[in-house]
């Protein structure tokens, strides 16, 4: 059933592959603007070995990899217990809910210039806008999830003289895992998004480095290798996340 | 909040606790307001220009989004031959963020206006196709079926039953569209503009001015608040058996 299409999905991708190519074989745009697939296939293998803005294209990656597990694990660290506890604690949540509404409007790009004047260019800026972007979910989630938990649970365990952080740890936090993790996939995907805006501003190493450099050399394949590098990079994060996601799932016996 | 105010106040202000030249005062911020609403304004122009001209530019991108998103994804919900024409080609181009494609439009179209409608146009289309797509698939097969039996031709029957059945799934899809294509201009000005609320923040932060970007940032909110708001009142508006 499912390869009854398949005829169209081929053509789909002939015709996309064939009209670039074609677009860029005619002469007719200049190949600095619009280089053929083949030459950005290319392009890709050859920054593996060969050094672009300083250093391999894995190097770039790497170095963004770090700036957004830095940024990612922060905001995990301190959105899911701050949303926890705001689910829990009526009074915090009264006191950080107009705040934490107030801020979340800001677009996360738009932190780069606190960014630069109080952590720098170097590694502390980035980490604040990947940290701007990826906070609100898990904050989110992680409160909604407590808010919903079923109240027999929470009764039952204050019954049974639990005490504040105990309630927050045993009952909350398990309750509220499914909601978390999707959080926690969200998250990362904003996450990644941001690095990439603040790298295009701020940073000299990177993959949003390597592109704009690409970009002020006029050099279209490497800024598209390097989208493409972004795009591969954003899919095995999802992936992972969701595979997280499964598992819990599973260990709950959904 | 009160309470955070008047933090906020003793921390800058009276006893310089936090220095101003890292974070501004509420008296900062006040002056950066003044002076960047008042001709000659700041970077270039006044506060009323610059948001006139990053307002014009997102609903720009977000209505060609619309135009193109939607109809697009009815398209894919409706025929399979079409989804399985475009789904490859769509798959491959969707994990790329809407940021990525910022230095490619700058190589296409230059620093100019058309860079950034591009970049806000592709990062609004992606939710909107999706979620338009997700809608027409979810409609209830039955509401069709009874459509049919009851003589409907397949023009009324996608009028009338699958494209109002479908619009809850596509405002959902519209308001993930206009804070990606708020967030992406956004970026897009940071990266090189003559004018617009990121050409503010850029121009601040290069002259180290923490009372003009902590005010640049609040209007970027500001907007981003209200602009969520209206979708919303259209929202009701277009689907008043909701209610």
């Amino acid at each position: 059933m499912r390869y009854r299409y398949l005829p169209y999905s081929i053509a789909g991708i002939v015709v996309f592959i064939g009209a670039w190519s074609l677009l860029a074989a005619s002469g007719k745009v200049n190949a600095l603007i619009l280089p053929s697939p083949l030459e950005v296939i290319r392009m890709f293998a050859s920054l593996t070995h060969e050094k672009f803005a300083g250093y391999t294209i894995q190097a770039h990656l790497a170095s963004s990899l770090v700036r957004f597990l830095a940024g990612f694990m922060l905001a995990a660290v301190i959105g899911i217990p701050l949303g926890l506890a705001m689910g829990w604690f009526r009074r915090l949540d009264y006191v950080v809910s107009p705040l934490f509404e107030a801020v979340r409007f800001v677009a996360p790009i738009a932190w780069v210039p606190f960014a630069v004047l109080w952590f720098g260019t170097g590694i502390g800026g980035p980490v604040l806008i990947i940290f701007a972007g990826a906070f609100p979910p898990c904050l989110i989630n992680a409160y909604r999830g407590a808010r919903f938990v079923d109240r027999h649970m929470i009764e039952a365990a204050l019954t049974l003289g639990a005490s504040d952080r105990r309630i927050i740890f045993d009952v909350l936090l398990p309750a509220s895992l499914p909601s978390i993790v999707a959080g926690l996939r969200i998250s990362a995907g904003l996450g990644w998004q941001s690095l990439i805006g603040a790298e295009l501003i701020v940073v000299s190493a990177g993959i949003g480095y390597l592109m704009v450099q690409g970009q002020s050399n006029l050099n279209t394949a490497v800024v598209m290798s390097g989208m493409a590098a972004i795009g591969i990079v954003g899919i095995v994060i999802d992936v992972a996340l969701r595979s997280l996601e499964h598992a819990v799932a599973r260990g709950r016996g959904m | 909040m009160l309470c955070v105010v008047a933090l906020w106040f003793t921390t800058t202000q009276a006893t310089h606790l936090i220095s101003t030249g890292r974070f501004p005062s509420p008296v900062d911020v006040y002056k950066a307001a003044v002076q960047i609403g008042t001709p000659p304004g700041y970077a270039g122009t006044t506060l009323a220009h610059h948001v006139i001209i990053s307002l014009e530019l997102v609903l720009c991108g977000f209505l060609v989004a619309i135009a193109t998103g939607v109809p697009l994804g009815l398209g894919m919900g409706l025929d399979p031959r079409f989804e399985a024409f475009i789904n490859p080609v769509f798959l491959a181009i969707r994990p790329i963020p809407p940021l990525a494609w910022i230095p490619l439009a700058v190589v296409w179209f230059g620093l100019g206006i058309q860079a950034k409608i591009f970049v806000v146009w592709f990062a609004a289309f992606v939710p909107a196709l999706i979620n338009t797509y997700t809608g027409v698939r979810t409609v209830d097969r039955t509401l069709v079926d009874a459509a049919r039996v009851h003589g409907a031709s397949r023009y009324r029957v996608i009028r009338d039953v699958v494209i109002p059945a479908a619009l809850p799934h596509v405002f959902t899809g519209l308001r993930l569209s206009l804070q990606a294509s708020w967030t992406t201009l956004v970026a897009a000005e940071l990266v090189g503009a003559v004018a617009g609320i990121g050409h503010v923040l850029i121009v601040a932060s290069i002259d180290i001015y923490p009372g003009m970007i902590f005010y640049g940032m609040a209007w970027v909110a500001l907007l981003g608040a209200v602009m969520t708001f209206g979708l919303g009142r259209l929202e009701r508006a277009a689907m008043p058996w909701l209610r």
